[in-house]
């Protein structure tokens, strides 16, 4: 008995020291203390309805990044079937992963056949049809596996993309995952200015440079005669004011350059203080731009933001160095945005918010002081309760539910679990809860004194008989738990972290470690009597 | 001995009162239902049906009306004005799902209060926009839990009374292949939880699990009443509060299976000169003090949560509040008492477990 005593005394010892020393780098001021370097690292972070913070569900349309990995295949077919001298005619996307183009002349049909099957066996290819000219007209559908390569790939992309650019925009601990459903689940915690956020993080920052076509006839274009390869742009004009006109740009489709060859982008000031964004090519950029430049002196070169024209300023000359500005009377902010943005590079695919939690941090905080206002008045009010009811076996049960209340916490901080609102709940409840197994082991007790039996019998009885029943009885509620951490969302998960680990450190307290104690307490003595 | 608030030698005829107990509680429950099925159905928060909501806190008190007027003029779908915490200061304003961007609405509202409010100044303190894709996701998922708690507790109170895991590993079987059979049918999730119920007491009855069945009843009457309860106070039905019905259905088992413990140890020793009401009607005096004292101090805390928590977290401590008082009440005058319609359970039938191995408190 003694023996057994000894090794318990031992476990709750190392228990307790385990939970202090997870516990106090949670505290202010400890971690940066001599003790803090003996210490484990992890501390309890606050979630973003304590903290304060942007919580975003971004949905990316992967249909759209299979649409240009089309339209690019399409291209490519033109360009590799005329280095056969095929004629590839008006390749064009159809709806269902599908891409239809003419060939020119019938008889090439083997060339082309050849090439497709050799450089593009991600298109199954149906017989071509015949049409009433003599050409041949043909629809390939995309591969399902290439389509999930295609859409798994922008997915990740984007997560890429999105992350660099947080990076830069600065926000500490960034929590940015994918989600089943080409979706990507983003925290930020602390942050405030949604508006800014999601305009950098949701841009698709698709960064196109085309020339434009002066020479077409802006009347007629308004009327939609266009020559073949052109198409209408709208430019952005801005006001002094701020306000906002679009007038149309007729641009030749196919662009010159486009933003993958952009190195750096950094915001500027002109001589009027004006904000604008400079880019940088790398080298292979810089050369294209070189020689596009020299090609269409005194042409103007329009500047396309994700389909939109930013400006259009004419070549004076050949421009080397691999230097280009994007001007268009922007704010500071949004110059230095538009540069992360860019810089991070386009994502691969449209982005939309499905879903979006802003808490502000005065509420952040107003939550903390209230749920540790509501757990103080709940655990004072249950303490002062048992140490009427059950005297001194009372004030045990009082440092146990003390000694529960910090393992939940250590566990948190070791499993690296995030305290939320519902979390602080959680904890009030299983202050309410965790006294119920001792209210059970101290109503046997009282039951067997009752029957005559000497204290430490009874005791021993009480923990007994306890000890399966009390068991059994939280196990549903820990099943109830785990089925909410599993399904749960952010917040919700934290109550389900809370709530199981508040049980189980119950559970140990009440049946272990009080045990212990009353052993040490009334296990020697021959006490008649026991306060309980 | 400390003092207690119920003599231990009280005797109160609990299975005599459970005739009354059973119409006051049908009755709870068919105000509730009726409640739900006026209002057509539960209201569903946005986490679920999809939506926004905007929640503002003035430096000063504003009237209702007056918010309101001041928002008629913006383009806001479906808008709601709801008070929030104590006071006039904080509201909750929601609007149903557009394809508008947060931000926009953001904006709106901003606009609109500044515009027509002039004499107190407010900051929006949260907003939450949920679109119809991720509403109805979390919708299949909160269902999904639902679904998957009766399923594992049915399964594990069905073979935890009678230590007849046999019969336990039946329930598992026929419930996830009935299941199976239903989801292949096309039948929504949602109805697959109450089909799942229907199916374990049956099973219940037809294995001769009393107990569990018991203990289903008893659960089934405290979600019942508590859904009823928040229908009757018009509380939408959201992420918190299906996480504060989870809880509920573990929690409310736990004074259950208590009693159930000690009914189980009264029949072994008292089988033979006690008639089973008897037995009962002991067993629930024995431990009516636990019963009380367990969940009394839950009670307190989630008290505490209700009136100190803050707005957040107010509905569900009132989910809360309402299950587990129900709770408390239907462990005497329901769970026990419902065992006697069942049927004295047979002798069991291996020798009483060893002290320890087996406890009833």
């Amino acid at each position: 008995m003694k023996e057994g005593f000894r090794w318990r005394l031992a476990v709750v010892l190392a228990v307790l020291l385990f939970g202090a020393a997870y516990v106090l780098p949670s505290l202010p001021g400890i971690k940066s203390s001599p003790l803090g370097r003996f210490l484990p690292d992890s501390t309890i972070s606050l979630g973003l309805d304590l903290m304060g913070g942007i919580h975003l569900t971004l949905g990316v349309d992967v249909d759209k990044a299979v649409e240009n990995s089309l339209t690019q295949m399409g291209q490519d077919i033109r360009t590799m079937a005329r280095d056969k001298d095929a004629f590839v005619l008006r390749p064009r996307v159809l709806p269902g992963d599908r891409i239809e183009f003419v060939l020119a002349k019938a008889e090439q049909r083997e060339v082309l056949g050849e090439l497709l099957a050799k450089q593009f066996p991600q298109l199954s290819v149906a017989a071509p049809q015949t049409t009433d000219d003599g050409q041949l007209r043909y629809v390939a559908t995309m591969k399902p596996e290439y389509r999930k390569t295609i859409s798994d790939m922008a997915l990740e992309q984007a997560v890429k993309t999105i992350r660099n650019r947080i990076d830069q925009f600065g926000v500490a601990e960034p929590d940015i995952r994918k989600q089943q459903d080409n979706r990507i689940q983003i925290q930020l915690p602390g942050l405030h200015d949604t508006q800014r956020a999601i305009q950098i993080i949701g841009q698709t920052a698709h960064l196109e440079f085309h020339i434009v076509r002066d020479d077409v006839d802006a009347e007629k274009a308004a009327r939609g005669i266009l020559p073949p390869g052109t198409e209408v742009r709208p430019m952005i004009r801005r006001g002094a004011d701020g306000s906002q006109a679009e007038t149309p740009v007729v641009v030749d489709k196919e662009a010159v350059l486009t933003g993958e060859y952009v190195a750096d982008a950094r915001p500027g000031f002109d001589n009027f203080n004006q904000a604008y964004v400079m880019l940088t090519f790398n080298s292979r950029g810089a050369a294209m731009f070189e020689r596009i430049t020299q090609e269409n002196v005194r042409k103007r070169l329009a500047i396309v933001l994700d389909g939109k024209v930013y400006s259009a300023p004419v070549i004076q000359e050949k421009i080397g160095g691999g230097r280009a500005s994007i001007t268009g009377k922007f704010s500071t902010a949004e110059a230095q945005d538009l540069a992360i943005v860019l810089r991070a590079g386009s994502l691969p695919a449209p982005v939309s918010v499905l879903e979006e939690r802003t808490v502000g941090p005065s509420l952040g905080q107003e939550s903390i002081d209230k749920g540790i206002m509501a757990a103080v008045v709940g655990g004072v009010v249950v303490m002062l309760f048992m140490v009427v009811y059950y005297g001194m076996s009372g004030l045990i049960a009082n440092v146990m539910l003390c000694f529960t209340v910090l393992l939940i916490l250590a566990g948190m901080a070791a499993f690296g679990a995030t305290l939320t609102l519902p979390g602080l709940a959680g904890i009030v409840l299983t202050l309410g809860m965790a006294v119920d197994a001792n209210v059970l082991i101290y109503e046997r007790i009282r039951e067997e004194l009752r029957k005559g039996h000497t204290v430490l019998s009874a005791i021993n009885e009480g923990f007994d008989r306890a000890t399966l029943a009390i068991t059994d009885s939280n196990l549903t509620t820990i099943i109830a738990a785990a089925i909410l951490y599993q399904f749960g969302t952010g917040p919700v998960r934290g109550f389900a972290v809370t709530l199981s680990l508040g049980i189980i450190a119950s559970m140990f307290t009440a049946i272990f470690v009080s045990r212990v104690v009353f052993q040490a307490w009334k296990g020697g003595s021959g006490d008649k009597r026991l306060s309980i | 001995m400390g003092f207690s608030f119920i003599r231990h030698d009280t005797n109160v005829d609990f299975v005599g009162m459970r005739h009354k107990a059973y119409v006051i509680s049908i009755a709870l429950i068919l105000v509730g239902l009726l409640s739900i099925v006026f209002k057509g159905g539960l209201t569903y928060g946005i986490d679920f049906a999809g939506g926004a909501i905007v929640q503002v806190k003035f430096d000063r008190p504003v009237a209702d009306d007056t918010l309101k007027k001041s928002l008629s003029g913006a383009s806001l779908p479906g808008l709601a004005v709801q008070r929030f915490g104590e006071g006039e200061t904080e509201y909750l304003i929601r609007m149903s799902h557009t394809d508008e961007s947060a931000e926009v609405l953001r904006a709106a509202v901003t606009e609109a209060l500044t515009a027509n409010i002039k004499d107190a100044t407010f900051v929006v303190q949260r907003l939450e926009m949920v679109g119809p894709k991720v509403g109805a996701d979390l919708k299949s998922k909160a269902v999904e839990a639902l679904y998957y708690a009766v399923l594992l507790i049915a399964i594990y109170i069905s073979g935890r009374f009678e230590r007849r895991w046999m019969a336990s590993a039946v329930m598992a079987g026929t419930l996830a292949g009935g299941m199976y059979l239903l989801g292949l049918i096309g039948v929504p999730k949602l109805w697959l939880v109450p089909f799942s119920l229907v199916l374990t007491m049956v099973l219940c009855w037809k294995l001769r699990l009393n107990f569990a069945l018991g203990a289903i009843v008893a659960l089934v009457h405290d979600v019942l009443i508590t859904l009823g309860v928040l229908s009757l106070l018009n509380k939408e039905v959201d992420l918190n509060i299906v996480a504060a019905i989870l809880t509920l259905v573990g929690y409310s088992l736990n004074d259950t299976i208590i009693v159930y413990d000690r009914i189980r140890e009264t029949l072994r020793t008292h089988r033979k000169e006690w008639t089973y009401a008897q037995i009962i009607n002991t067993s629930i005096n024995q431990t009516l003090s636990r019963t009380i004292l367990t969940g009394g101090t839950t009670l307190l805390v989630i008290l505490a949560l209700f009136v100190l928590g803050g707005g957040v977290i107010h509905d569900f401590a009132l989910t809360m509040l309402v299950g587990v008082f129900v709770g408390i009440l239907s462990s005497i005058f329901v769970a026990s008492p419902v065992l006697l319609h069942f049927g004295m359970p047979e002798e069991e039938k291996e020798p009483a477990p060893r002290v320890g191995q087996e406890g009833a408190v």
